[in-house]
């Protein structure tokens, strides 16, 4: 067994922190994006509106019914075969697409999961002042809802930060493919794949100690 | 001033409230009795627009509802008019005492925040619980949830505050406080509609007692009048039962 080449791990670091900031905004994108789109799912669920229901109903299950990988695939490879329009699409932009619309899928049921948990009797609380629907949802049901569904869908946003590693997959060059490509180089697989799993590790672990503020925040109207 | 006429409620084949008239003067305290799912609830949650009545008119002050085919700006006018003091509180979980009681100054009245909270300092003054203001549900007794439910109610200045059992989910160790504080509105001449089961209350602060049963207002009279020579057999059986379990309302 070869000892391990910490130089050459250690000289790795700031090559591979030069695609963080990709690996990142399309994390963040996907992220952004997949809450608005789940909101407006959950809504429509909660509300149970006539035929977006079912639509919703079925667009829910197939994006958590198939891989990510196969989706990114169906994107990137698939999709512009059918619609010309898309021959221009990158593998960034299928990528926060794919993480888009398969991360809504779960957290529209976790957003509609705390919606529904907020108690009812708050609710006609807010109407018997004389609130209307949406005032009582943005000043009652939602900071109540956002406190209930704030760790899920920060595991949700640690799992997009990990599934953007298969946008290497697509080619794009981000944190995994250029780890992959040095990798190929130096042929020191071992060095630059822990290399970049403990980069992975440590941006999860900053996010989890962020997670763990909010919930303290969140939590401070329910202490006894 | 509160005119109810022909209110209606029908849940599935079961009729709630059938055809309710009813009367309410400014300054009135009226208690509602009588066995459970008669649809004394029913009947305050239908005045609010809890739920939706079948048919009824409802005219508070200068507003009148045809219910049936009530627009949503009558519905917010006539929930404006009438507040409401729930079973199990519902106070707000995520606001503080304070908050609960200028929330709906602020978002409904659209008041300015420093106008709102010095109104809720001044309620939770009255409700005894200024050193309260700060804190959340989650951290007060039953009896004191209950009080800033019912300065909740007093920050709208409805012309009615309808309680809807407001002593039931209480521990008993905290039920006087909360009748406390609804007899210093009575003697205010706050006009309330209250269903409850404290005939102590009622037989003390009640102008008017009304027994419902079957969807109906039975009978109504003074307490006195109602306590002790109910007409009705069915007010008679009632009170029988009910008065048997509560020894300290005989003098």
């Amino acid at each position: 067994m070869n000892v391990l080449d910490i130089d050459y791990m250690l000289g790795l670091v700031p090559v591979l922190l030069g695609y963080l900031p990709l690996t990142l905004e399309m994390a963040v994108a996907g992220m952004l994006l997949a809450l608005v789109l789940a909101c407006l799912l959950a809504v429509v669920r909660v509300l149970e509106i006539p035929g977006l229901n079912a639509f919703t109903l079925l667009f829910i299950s197939f994006f958590r019914g198939t891989p990510l990988l196969v989706q990114l695939f169906l994107f990137y490879y698939g999709l512009p075969q059918i619609f010309s329009v898309l021959t221009q699409i990158n593998g960034i932009t299928a990528t926060i697409m794919g993480l888009t619309l398969h991360f809504s899928a779960y957290m529209a049921e976790s957003i509609r999961a705390a919606i529904v948990g907020v108690d009812r009797s708050q609710t006609e609380a807010a109407l018997s002042v004389g609130m209307t629907n949406a005032q009582l949802m943005r000043r009652i049901v939602l900071p109540q809802a956002t406190r209930v569904a704030v760790p899920t869908l920060m595991n949700y946003f640690i799992d997009i930060i990990k599934a953007t590693s298969l946008a290497f997959t697509l080619g794009v060059t981000e944190l995994m493919g250029a780890t992959q490509k040095e990798a190929a180089g130096s042929f020191l697989y071992f060095e630059a794949f822990i290399t970049v799993a403990i980069m992975y590790w440590g941006i999860v672990e900053l996010l989890s100690w962020v997670q763990r503020r909010l919930e303290a925040r969140f939590n401070e109207a329910y202490q006894r | 001033m509160i005119a109810i006429q022909g209110l209606t409620k029908r849940f599935g084949d079961a009729t709630v409230l059938d055809a309710i008239d009813l009367n309410i003067e400014r300054g009135e305290i009226i208690v509602v009795i009588g066995p459970s799912g008669t649809g004394k609830s029913t009947l305050l949650r239908c005045v609010n627009f809890l739920e939706r009545p079948n048919a009824g008119r409802i005219q508070v002050g200068d507003l009148s509802v045809d219910t049936t085919r009530a627009r949503k700006k009558e519905i917010l006018e006539l929930r404006r008019r009438t507040a409401f003091v729930f079973q199990n509180y519902a106070l707000f979980a995520n606001k503080t005492a304070l908050e609960n009681i200028a929330e709906g100054l602020i978002v409904v009245n659209r008041w300015s925040k420093p106008k709102a909270h010095a109104r809720a300092r001044e309620i939770l003054e009255r409700i005894g619980l200024a050193d309260k203001a700060d804190a959340y549900p989650a951290s007060m007794s039953g009896g004191q949830q209950q009080r800033v439910g019912i300065g909740r109610a007093m920050a709208a200045q409805a012309e009615v505050i309808l309680f809807d059992e407001p002593t039931s989910s209480l521990d008993p160790e905290w039920v006087e406080e909360v009748l406390g504080l609804m007899k210093q509105l009575a003697y205010e001449r706050q006009t309330m509609l209250v269903v409850t089961h404290e005939m102590g209350f009622a037989r003390d602060v009640a102008d008017r007692v009304l027994f419902m049963d079957g969807g109906r207002i039975v009978e109504q009279g003074p307490p006195e009048e109602l306590f002790s020579k109910p007409k009705d057999e069915r007010t008679r059986s009632f009170l029988r039962k009910i008065l048997a379990n509560q020894v300290e309302v005989q003098p």
